[in-house]
């Protein structure tokens, strides 16, 4: 059995309901999972003997401007043991989502980025500041409607 | 030859202190690098034996404010280092000179994004821009030279009091 087939079947065994969509683009295989279920898929995934997903690549999300659940969050992570990359995807209904650096102690750095760029709060995740922008800015650069040039004024400059 | 000739022949020549001090001045300007990104490497090559700027008494690039006359900002300026790059300015002592090396540090350059500052006059006071990206060492041996000119014109009471002004100070 191929490993992709395995780690559904697996998903599928223990967490019920928790895999909602499966797309296998050009062997790219991408998971869409339930938001209240990624911690649960998260941990399994690193913790289980065959998979060992033990390193988190990336976390970030996509603004969808108009659609109505405006913010999908993307995680890429990576099994050293099987040499498999998986993509999860999470549809957000709102601005929330459930931090996982808890699972992976380096997602947390990288949802501070997500906070900083897409404004996007992660329940439970122990440090949540910006990364890039300076801590007074109001603003979240990747999100649609921001202008490119940024808003005059917004970021004070020392006098001349 | 020149001054030597001068020497030679009367002992002695009369000019005035601000000729002589303008003179030593322009050619002995310290510079501050300020190598923010790209733009550095290019710097560099201006210091090294090819371009040779010590040929222009700058040769001895301090990396202390306290010791330069004159800052090269070169490279991408954002906001958040606008803070840095004016504190250290701030530093430097009177009387100082500013060059803007390469695009994106004279107008914000290919970086038209929310993050960088689009031209550093927005916050320093800036004397020769120097365009190109990078700039060529060439380039920047030249905007020295303007910087030698404007120093070469400069008078002693064109600094008088200055510092007490930029710090807030009323003149007594």
């Amino acid at each position: 059995m191929e490993l992709k087939e395995v780690i559904i079947e697996k998903l599928n065994g223990t967490l019920k309901g928790a895999v909602l969509e499966v797309t296998d683009f050009r062997g790219d295989l991408c998971l869409t999972v339930a938001a209240d279920k990624i911690i649960d898929v998260c941990t399994f995934l690193k913790s289980d003997n065959d998979l060992e997903f033990n390193m988190c690549e990336d976390v970030t999300a996509i603004d969808w401007a108009k659609r109505k659940m405006r913010f999908t969050m993307v995680y890429h992570i990576y099994s050293l043991k099987n040499k498999f990359r998986l993509r999860l995807k999470v549809n957000l209904e709102g601005e929330t989502a459930h931090s996982v650096s808890s699972v992976w102690a380096s997602a947390n750095w990288y949802e501070r980025e997500t906070f900083d760029m897409f404004g996007i709060k992660f329940t439970g995740h122990p440090d949540l500041r910006r990364v890039y922008m300076p801590e007074e800015f109001e603003y979240h650069p990747l999100r649609k409607e921001f202008p490119l040039l940024g808003i005059p004024g917004s970021i004070p400059l020392p006098k001349k | 030859m020149g001054l030597e000739a001068k020497l030679t022949s009367d002992g002695f020549i009369t000019t005035t202190i601000d000729a002589v001090i303008a003179w030593a001045r322009k050619n002995s300007v310290w510079p501050m690098p300020m190598g923010i990104s790209c733009c550095a490497i290019e710097m560099m090559a201006v210091a090294d034996p090819k371009y040779d700027l010590a040929r222009f008494g700058s040769e001895v690039m301090r990396f202390s404010p306290r010791q330069s006359d004159l800052m090269i900002v070169a490279g991408t300026v954002t906001y958040k280092m606008s803070k840095v790059v004016r504190k250290i300015y701030d530093q430097m002592p009177d009387p100082k000179w500013v060059i803007a090396m390469g695009a994106c540090t004279s107008t914000g350059g290919m970086y038209r994004t929310y993050s960088v500052v689009q031209g550093i006059d927005q916050f320093l006071p800036v004397d020769v821009y120097t365009a190109g990206c990078p700039p060529r060492p060439e380039n920047l041996i030249n905007a020295l030279m303007e910087i030698q000119d404007i120093i070469s014109k400069t008078r002693g009471r064109d600094f008088q009091d200055k510092p007490l002004l930029e710090m807030g100070f009323s003149k007594q």
